[in-house]
Formats: structure tokens, sequence, C-alpha cells
């Protein structure tokens, strides 16, 4: 979570810089969500996420040198520069993207999960999703479709309340929550989780993932979370109410998970002071690889178009 | 050589694809059960099971996204739209999934994947059902786009774009179903983004694709009358596009005549007519004749949707006008 966290801290610092461009979604609040769940996977797994997606990938381990480079559009990056901060893409760790059109990853992920059982093997597909999403046709689609087929895919909404500037309550006809819906379209395996424990999410996500490799189709769990900053960089948030966010940065994992291990005493502060120092030296070298990667050469604009 | 239907080599081509490699699987509306709605995929349930022939739900972006995630996962399904028409539903599963994965995953991810659907007008079924947006397709880098005109070429292009590691818009116009022609009985393939000459002449070069091909061959028999001798090039695939192929009959015969049997304004007949403009300008005797629908939506009505269809004497007509022959 400090690795997302610092990592993130840079881009946006790199964004004000200009050394990162186009647009930058940060996921500063909710990284317990990626960390819980993601933790819970096997190698064989898919991940499939929306443009807010960098704490995914490190969650997933992908490195955070070529994240940052493809941030600043090199050719080190995952994708050569090609896809920036919301395509980030790692083939051998099953992280199929980042996908920047709303919704527009649930059909993808059916695919994904498909192809596992049309396989037989126990692989799972997640398919993370934030609140806005939910509006989309291709939600309700790919959860009948899943639940049809039984498709061995994990739905993971991320509740931050917000889809962009829009509270929910003034998007949405069905209420504050999101996962009894699950349950209409044949989805019995839901579960509601406070986004902002790791612990509980990697419970949950345990849950499920045992559901689902166990043959019973789809599972969905909502977890309730908020983004400490705007939309994007571009955004000066003035649709909410700073009291708002001060609610939630009072529960903000970073701090209450520290406090929770020293309390246990499962590491002292000397061990938690050594651990951050470690990912603040990686997120320095993240950020020196990048700078040090140069940009594409010219002719990696005609390729990668056909296989 | 044995004689079959149009609809019958797409069947063959299927079979023989899943008879040839366990990764590839049907997916569509209505494709098992019921056979088909065009009954190109007839018995195919009974023979390869469910789990190769799957009836999908009237979900279409749910299930051509899905085509999409299991092509990436490395298999190779065959999805079926029961119109080209609908294929709006899915566009952006097509256009900003299937076309862009593998560009924004600079090259680590492919999508062998082919989406087939019956296009076209002339059977009344109206505005939303007789359009043909493989044209827009075809601007879509990272898309394939073919459209084959007899059952030799349609079992030929299906197997290669089968086995093609990129994801193939397979357009079928539907008045083709029951055309007939000769094909081999050994498996072949006909490879994509190679134009054909489907006629060989000296006066003029007509260019075409699809059902404009049976028009074009008719317009040519016509012209053959009066003494006019026309070559027929069957663009087969309208990306890649085959210029080198139409560029060297035009260069040859001096004059061309582009069909387009969908909407003129912007339509892809407009680019195959500005790029023979372009390379050929020097070889030509006239500018470069176009045929295409109308640019209107298509009427229910029998003598109104027929009015909007190219029909031989526009070609003939054409011809005539541009370069008095």
């Amino acid at each position: 979570m400090y690795l997302i966290r610092q990592f993130e801290e840079a881009c946006g610092e790199m964004y004000t810089r200009g050394q990162v461009r186009g647009f930058l979604h940060l996921y500063i609040g909710e990284e317990a969500i990626a960390v819980g769940a993601i933790s819970q996977l096997l190698p064989h797994d898919y991940i499939v996420t929306h443009y807010r997606d960098h704490g995914h990938a490190l969650a997933r381990g992908l490195d955070p040198n070529r994240a940052m480079a493809e941030l600043f559009g090199r050719i080190d990056g995952l994708s050569k520069g090609k896809g920036g901060s919301m395509h980030l893409f790692d083939a051998e760790k099953g992280f199929i993207g980042g996908h920047a059109i709303v919704g527009g990853q649930f059909p993808l992920a059916a695919g994904l999960a498909l192809s596992h059982q049309y396989r037989k093997s126990d692989g799972v597909c997640v398919v993370f999703f934030g609140d806005g999403s939910t509006n989309q046709g291709t939600y309700h689609e790919v959860m009948n479709l899943a639940a049809v087929w039984k498709l061995p895919i994990l739905f993971f909404l991320e509740n931050n309340l917000y889809g962009m500037g829009s509270r929910f309550d003034r998007v949405r006809g069905g209420g504050e929550d999101f996962y009894p819906g699950a349950a209409t379209y044949g989805i019995d395996q839901t579960a509601v989780v406070d986004g902002m424990d790791v612990m509980a999410v990697q419970e949950a996500t345990k849950l499920a993932l045992e559901s689902i490799r166990s043959g019973n189709g789809p599972a969905f769990i909502e977890a309730k979370t908020f983004r400490f900053q705007g939309h994007s960089m571009a955004d000066p948030v003035k649709y909410r109410d700073r009291s708002e966010t001060e609610v939630w940065e009072a529960r903000d994992p970073l701090k209450t998970f520290p406090r929770d291990l020293l309390d246990q005493g499962l590491f002292t502060e000397a061990e938690l002071e050594e651990i951050r120092c470690g990912v603040d030296a990686e997120v320095a070298a993240a950020v020196k690889f990048a700078e040090d990667s140069p940009f594409p050469p010219d002719e990696e604009l005609f390729t990668d178009i056909y296989a | 050589m044995t004689e079959i239907t149009f609809r019958q080599a797409l069947q063959r081509g299927l079979r023989e694809a899943l008879d040839a490699d366990p990764n590839v699987f049907l997916m569509g509306e209505d494709i098992g059960k019921y056979d088909g709605a065009y009954a190109v995929t007839q018995g195919l349930l009974e023979k390869y099971g469910p789990d190769r022939v799957r009836d999908t739900p009237i979900s279409e972006a749910a299930f051509v996204g899905a085509g999409v995630g299991a092509a990436v996962a490395g298999l190779r399904p065959v999805v079926e739209l029961m119109s080209m028409s609908f294929s709006l539903v899915a566009s952006d599963q097509i256009v900003n999934m299937a076309a862009k994965i593998r560009y924004m995953s600079g090259g680590q991810l492919k999508v062998p994947m082919v989406l087939r659907a019956p296009t076209g007008g002339g059977v009344q079924l109206a505005a939303t059902h007789s359009q043909s947006f493989e044209n827009w397709y075809a601007s879509v880098p990272g898309l394939k786009v073919v459209t084959p005109s007899t059952p030799y070429d349609a079992l030929g292009l299906l197997r290669s774009s089968i086995e093609d590691d990129n994801p193939v818009v397979f357009a079928e116009n539907a008045l083709l179903y029951a055309t007939k022609g000769d094909v081999p009985d050994e498996e072949y393939r006909v490879p994509i983004g190679v134009a054909d000459v489907k006629r060989t002449g000296t006066d003029i070069t007509l260019v075409g694709w699809a059902h404009g091909i049976v028009t074009l061959m008719a317009a040519a028999e016509k012209l053959a009358e009066t003494g006019v001798s026309a070559e027929v090039v069957d663009l087969r695939s309208l990306r890649p596009l085959d210029m080198e192929t139409v560029t060297e009959s035009v260069e040859k015969t001096g004059r061309a005549l582009v069909l387009d049997e969908n909407w003129r304004t912007a339509g892809f007949g407009a680019e195959v007519a500005a790029e023979i403009g372009y390379r050929s300008s020097d070889y030509l005797d006239g500018p470069v004749a176009r045929v295409s629908g109308t640019d209107t939506p298509s009427p229910y009505s029998r003598p109104l949707e027929q009015l909007g269809i190219p029909q031989v004497p526009w070609v003939i007509d054409e011809i005539e006008k541009t370069y008095g022959i």
C-alpha cells in the first residue's frame, strides 16, 4: 500500500512538472482494495481494471520502473509508451489492462474468464470497476452473461461514491448499496466490505475466490471507499465538501493499518520505517529509470498495429 | 471441384476450422439450437457440442467483447452477429477493444478473433437492418475487413481469417448466401489482402467487392455485347486494401469505375476512387467513374428500395457518361 501511495505521489509531482501528461487518475485512498484483493490471486488468474489502474498494477507486482516509464511515455514503459497511465498491461502477469472507456472492460473480463472455463482451468478473472460504470449497459449485460454461463469471474466494485463529479445518488435510482443487485442476475455469492480495511478486503476476496474456484460461477464484492483527490489531475473538486473527504481521510489505510500492526505487536516502528525507506528508494529509482529512458523511436508509431 | 452455395461454403469453412483446432469455437445469437438466423451454423451444435457452439443472450457488446477476451487468452473465437447493423451496439468493443488492445499493450497481446455478420440490403428489411458498416470498420487501424463475393472466396477467406492473429470483420452479403460456385474438394486458403481479377478485359477496369461483383460481372457481360472489354477486379478485402492489383489493371485499361453499393458520401468507394486517381491519373482517359447506393436510408417498400441499389444499367450509363464508350 505504501508503494502505491508513494508511487502515485510521485506521479502527481511528475505531472505538475510536465513529465507525465494526458489524463492522470490517482488511486490515493483506495489502496487497501487492490492490495487486499490481488494478494489472494494465483499467477494464472487474470486482472482487468479501469483507468485508475496504477494501484492494481503495482499490487500485481508489475515493475514500478516500467510503469513509471510508461507514464513518462518512454520506450522502456510497459507498453513502450503507447498506452500511458490509463492503459497499463503486463501479459506475463495476467494483467490485461487498464481500460479507459467506462464499462468497456466488463466484456473483456467475461472472455478471459470464459477461456479458463473452456480450458477447464481453475483460473479466475477479477474485474475492477467503479460505481460510475454500473450505469453502463455492459455492466448489466456481462453480469447476466457471467451468471448464465457460470463464468469464473469476480466482479469487484470499488464504490468511491463519485463518478467523476457526480455523486452516486444523483445518477442512480437504486440506493446506496450496489451488491444486492447482483442477485437479480443470479449471482448469489455477494459481499460488501469496508474498502479502507485491507484485511477485510482480503478475507472477503478469499471467500469469493473459493466459491468461484469450486465451480459456483461468478461472485460480486462491493468495497466502500473514497478517492482522496480529484477524479484526475484536472479536477478542482468543486462538487463535494472538504469535510466529506476529511471523514474518509481519518480512515486512511496508510494510517490505520500500520497502527494496527504496531498495536498487535507484529511490527516495530523501526521495522516499518525500514520498509518505508526501502519503498521511498524504489520510487525514486522508478522516477530515475523513467527519466533516463528515451522516447520511443519514430518507427514505433507504425508497429504493434497487427500481429 | 464441387458446386456449393455461399452458405454451404461458410459452413464447410467453420467445420474445417473446428476440426483443425480445438481452440476454435463459435458464439452468437441463436447459432446453436435455432441453427442460425441464416442457417450458416445449421447442425454444428449437434456435432461440436455447447462448449464450442455457444448460444448467447441478445447482448452484442457482451459477447463480442467476450470474444476479444477469449482471443486475448489464446482461443480463436468466431463470433456471429445476426446483422452487421447490430454491430453498432458492440462497436465500442470492436473499435476500442479489439482494434486497440494490441497497440496499447505495446504488442504484448493479440486478438485472433473473427466477427462474422450478414450485411447489405435488398431484402426489404428496412433502414436499420440493411446497412454495411464494414465500410466504417475499414477505416480502423488494427482491424481487417474481409468481403467475399463467391463461395470459393468465402471458404478460403474464412479459413484464413480464423487462422489470422488479428481481429477480422468478415462481412457476408446476405444476397450472396444462396449463390453457387465451384470449390475444390480439398482444403485450401485464400490469402487476406489480395484482390482477384474475376474477369479479364482491356478497355475498362470495374472495381468492386462482395455483392457488387455480381452486378459488375453482369455489367461486363452487357458491355461485351457492345464490344467493350471490361476487366472486373474484386477487392475481396477492404483492409488490407490491395491497390497494387487495382493499379495494374487500371494502368492497362486506362479507364476505371468503382462500384460501392452503400452510401456514396465518405463511402469506401470514395477511398478507392481517390487512390486510383492519385496513383494512376497519367494513365486515365478521364475521371474515375463512381457508382454507389443512394445517400438515403433503405426503405421497406420494394420498388423504393430497389431505386437506391446500384443496378447494371447504372454502371453502363456511368461508363458512357464518363468515357463515352
